[in-house]
């Protein structure tokens, strides 16, 4: 096989070297009943040729050559060329979690550059190096509001991402921490802040918000951070798309950031592997989940970088962690940072006004459904969003999320999204099905 | 003698905050086919940032030249050996990273339609016979992201079979050589821990576990084969035990590596287990993840795996969203599908007899290389071992070095250190795990190394305790950095 590098003479030398006249004996320690008496029921190994067919094959089952208007959290952005170039380096792509800092130091190096950068956007004083996604980043952020604030329950506004929440209610259904949302305004699709008071309590330890929130909105993030810390909670603000950061006044009144990088160069690759990130203030350092790679000399009085702060983690405090994770999202991270650094500070603005106009020019020609803010996606009124999804099909197009599945009371709500990536002839044929 | 490397020249490369200077650019983006927007009028002027302050400003030919030169002070699987026990670094197939990349699987958003989605549904689904049948296992959800979010869905499951039962219990059991991972995957479950020691041969301790599984323990979480690399022997006996008292046999897949096409976790009683597709199935670490950990599970807990469930319907693939038993979704969408992707691709071209002939090869390195040492370094534990090896320094901390010190001279021979000082069992582990992909040159070589660094411990201690010397940088002084953290760049 080819990706075993024995010779068989080399494994009968070795074999031999360990006292043993068949690799059979290798096991001969292990229980009879144990034992598999046949071999695995999965076919022959196939060539590398065959393997790129068969995937090919695959692909051919999917979607191919449709313009798309999907958004909802995963989002259609040109990946930059560098991206993958770097981290097809067998240097990124075949090193293990940068525990011995003297080899490490390229990887260190860029997390190091990673936190920097989402801090710069964020407006957080410090960010991790990254979680499994934005969903989990989310009950990550409510366990550290709880730890944090010494209160038990969690407040999450209904505009979140619909399965974010679900996560959240997973991780929280076994903690004793009660999960409450709040609504929107039906009019505008920000927060319902008359709901958001009733449901918060002196016992609340986070609400939990989106901006952009699921409809696309900018949502009320200082109002919130207000109500929030009145009654001694934190707010967390969760986003799905990085790219409005390059253009929306970032969430500087959050205690905690919980979002998601898919934007951000990381193909959408039918739900992941994406890179979510946590970013908080100062004072909860020591409640973040999540690796952090920290500033330090080496002896020789170099500046050097190391994972630091790891009595936080599970590999040191056990069943007293701030999380249980572990592997996290480096490698995603990486094409995040390098998205970052190939726009950099105009190019993300630059993206980020190209989404906007994209999106504005798209909402002119049919009907929101609310009247607040948004980036580069909006619920727009359509009567019987499948029926439409399916006349844009035939000419191919993939239309927008129909909202009925997650939101009852929008069942004539269609979720569009435009980026850089759906030109205006495609946003006209839209148009025509839609108007 | 230092035979696998010698010196060349490293750049020296500026953090990309040092390198930025106002109005350099590394992109251009297509005209604008239609009208641009004023930002504050379509968003509303309170709710447009000012600039970026800080952020990088690089051209492209200085991009690419910042991350080259930065990945060459990595060392990788593609440099050489990587025997991190527990962590199975094997080599990562290329032909992996090129199949996710197959556009209309890497362009597939989660929500298009499903009939124009089955070639993705069909992988997933295909993926997930295979592990059935790898582990003996019923039933597989690939939804979690790693190995711990794993281990956290498949410790919900429990809960959840055991709560329809009519008690969810109080405690998880886990041995004292366990990952840290389990513990703290139990408590974020809501159950207290309580540890096992580890017989006096390294493995369960079956009368202890015995006394210790009363009406009140959910589940015992075992590693098999354990952070030693020894077969539990009696894990058969412990499966009954639990049932006996009505609680369950949780398996870290982590060391799977040891067992695929040999002996299967559903044949031997374990009731659920979690699989790391970024250890036993080479999909790449890529410094720290993604990773994969799909969990498989006995009948009795299918219903509750998280939701949605991929259905077959007539010729098509669907999903199924309504499991009213369902724990609930672990994670956004269906799981890391790129990450699936390679682990497919890795057992397709292994099939069947391939995956157990890796299976082989991997514990004849392991095994050769305990030979190989067992002369030079103290082996605590005696049983026979699989994939990995568990050395200690005894031998070495009467001259004052350590485990630590062992690891750090092993960079100067070119190989990336061992797992330093895990299981905790062991008092200064030397955890060695070198997987099938390492020919018997780069074996050798590590051998001679090893053996090398253990003569060094004795005749120039020193030496060894303050290596690595040939890294481009020398011990980094991590306490500094943990006592006043500096987490980010700032402006001078």
């Amino acid at each position: 096989m080819r990706y075993l590098p024995k010779s068989n003479s080399e494994r009968r030398a070795m074999l031999e070297a360990c006292g043993v006249a068949h690799a059979d004996e290798l096991f001969a320690h292990l229980p009879e009943a144990v034992r598999l008496g046949r071999p695995l029921a999965l076919d022959a190994g196939i060539s590398e040729y065959e393997i790129v067919q068969y995937f090919r094959d695959r692909a051919a089952e999917n979607a191919n050559g449709y313009a798309s208007f999907l958004g909802a959290g995963v989002y259609r952005h040109y990946r930059p060329v560098l991206v993958d170039t770097v981290v097809s380096r067998g240097e990124f792509l075949t090193s293990y979690t940068p525990y011995q800092a003297e080899i490490s130091q390229g990887t260190l190096t860029a997390i190091f550059e990673f936190q920097t950068m989402l801090c710069q956007l964020t407006g957080m004083d410090v960010a991790n190096a990254s979680m499994y996604d934005g969903s989990t980043a989310v009950p990550e952020a409510a366990m550290m509001a709880v730890r944090a604030t010494g209160k038990g329950r969690v407040v999450i506004a209904r505009s979140v991402h619909p399965e974010y929440r679900e996560v959240l209610h997973t991780y929280a259904r076994h903690q004793g921490m009660p999960v409450a949302e709040f609504g929107y305004v039906p009019e505008a699709g920000t927060i319902d802040l008359e709901d958001l008071d009733r449901k918060l309590d002196p016992l609340t330890a986070a609400v939990i918000i989106q901006s952009p929130n699921f409809f696309g909105i900018v949502d009320q993030v200082k109002t919130a951070a207000e109500m929030a810390h009145r009654r001694g909670a934190l707010l967390v603000v969760v986003f799905t798309e990085a790219v409005s950061m390059g253009i929306v006044e970032p969430p500087v009144d959050a205690d905690i950031v919980a979002g998601e990088l898919q934007s951000f160069a990381i193909s959408p690759s039918y739900g992941g592997p994406y890179a979510g990130i946590l970013a908080v203030k100062e004072k909860l350092i020591r409640q973040m989940p999540g690796r952090l790679v920290g500033q330090s000399i080496d002896t020789h009085g170099k500046r050097a970088f190391c994972l630091t702060l790891a009595t936080r983690e599970q590999h040191i405090r056990r069943e007293k962690a701030t999380s249980n994770i572990c592997t996290n999202q480096a490698l995603i991270a990486l094409m995040a940072t390098v998205f970052m650094t190939v726009y950099g500070k105009e190019g993300l603005r630059e993206l980020a006004a190209q989404n906007l106009a994209k999106a504005h020019y798209l909402v002119s020609k049919v009907a929101p459904r609310f009247c607040g803010k948004f980036f580069n996606e909006f619920v727009a009124r359509v009567d019987g969003p499948e029926d439409a999804n399916k006349a844009l099909l035939k000419k191919k197009i993939i239309g927008g999320v129909p909202l009925g599945r997650f939101y009852p009371e929008l069942a004539d709500g269609m979720l569009l999204c435009a980026t850089e990536m759906n030109t205006r002839a495609e946003m006209d044929a839209v148009a025509e099905v839609l108007a | 003698m230092i035979e696998k490397v010698r010196h060349h020249l490293s750049q020296n490369e500026p953090l990309l905050f040092e390198r930025s200077s106002p109005g350099k650019r590394a992109y251009q983006l297509p005209e604008l086919d239609v009208p641009a927007v004023d930002p504050a009028e379509a968003l509303g002027a309170e709710n447009v940032r000012a600039e970026i302050a800080g952020f990088p400003e690089v051209s492209e030919v200085e991009a690419i030249r910042h991350f080259t030169r930065l990945s060459t002070w990595n060392y990788a699987i593609d440099h050489g050996m990587y025997p991190l026990g527990s962590c199975t670094m094997k080599y990562n197939p290329r032909i992996n990273e090129l199949v996710a990349r197959t556009e209309a699987l890497a362009w597939a958003h989660p929500y298009q339609p499903e009939a124009l989605a089955q070639g993705s549904m069909e992988v997933m689904a295909r993926l997930e016979a295979a592990l059935a049948e790898i582990t003996g296992m019923d039933a597989v959800t690939l939804q979690p992201a790693a190995g711990a979010h794993g281990e956290l869905t498949g410790i919900l499951l429990i809960r959840a079979l055991l709560q329809k039962r009519g008690n969810p219990r109080r405690k998880i059991l886990i041995p004292d050589s366990a990952h840290g991972t389990n513990p703290a995957t139990a408590a974020i479950a809501g159950y207290a821990v309580e540890n096992i020691k580890s017989s006096e041969s390294g493995v369960l301790d079956v009368a202890a576990l015995e006394q210790l599984v009363t009406d009140d323990v959910a589940a015992l979480m075992v590693t098999n084969p354990n952070t030693l690399g020894v077969f539990e022997e009696n894990i058969i006996h412990a499966a009954e035990i639990l049932h006996a008292k009505g609680a369950m046999l949780y398996m870290d897949g982590a060391n799977m590596n040891a067992l695929v096409g040999i002996a299967r976790p559903g044949d031997f009683g374990v009731d659920v287990m979690h699989l790391n597709l970024h250890k036993t199935f080479s999909t790449p670490h890529g410094g720290g993840g993604p990773g994969a950990g799909p969990v498989a599970v006995k009948a009795p807990f299918e219903p509750f795996l998280p939701a949605p469930r991929l259905k077959r319907s007539g010729k098509r693939w669907t999903y199924d969203y309504k499991r009213k038993h369902s724990i609930g979704r672990v994670k956004a969408f269906y799981g890391n599908f790129g990450v699936l992707v390679r682990a497919l691709a890795y057992i397709l071209a292994h099939g069947g007899a391939g995956l157990r002939n890796a299976t082989v090869d991997a514990v004849l390195n392991a095994v050769y290389i305990r030979k190989k040492l067992e002369p030079y370094y103290d082996l605590p534990y005696p049983s026979p071992n699989m994939h990995e090896v568990v050395f200690s320094d005894e031998r070495q901390a009467r001259h004052g070095v350590r485990t630590g010190d062992l690891a750090k001279r092993l960079i100067d021979y070119g190989f990336h250190p061992y797992t330093v000082s895990f299981p905790l069992i062991v008092h200064g582990a030397l955890m060695i795990e070198p997987t099938e992909t390492e020919g018997k040159m780069e074996i050798d070589q590590f051998v001679d190394a090893m053996i090398s660094i253990a003569r060094e411990a004795e005749a120039d201690p020193q030496l060894v305790k303050s290596a690595p010397h040939g890294t481009r940088t020398s011990r980094v002084d991590e306490v500094a950095a943990a006592r006043k953290p500096v987490l980010r760049w700032k402006p001078a």
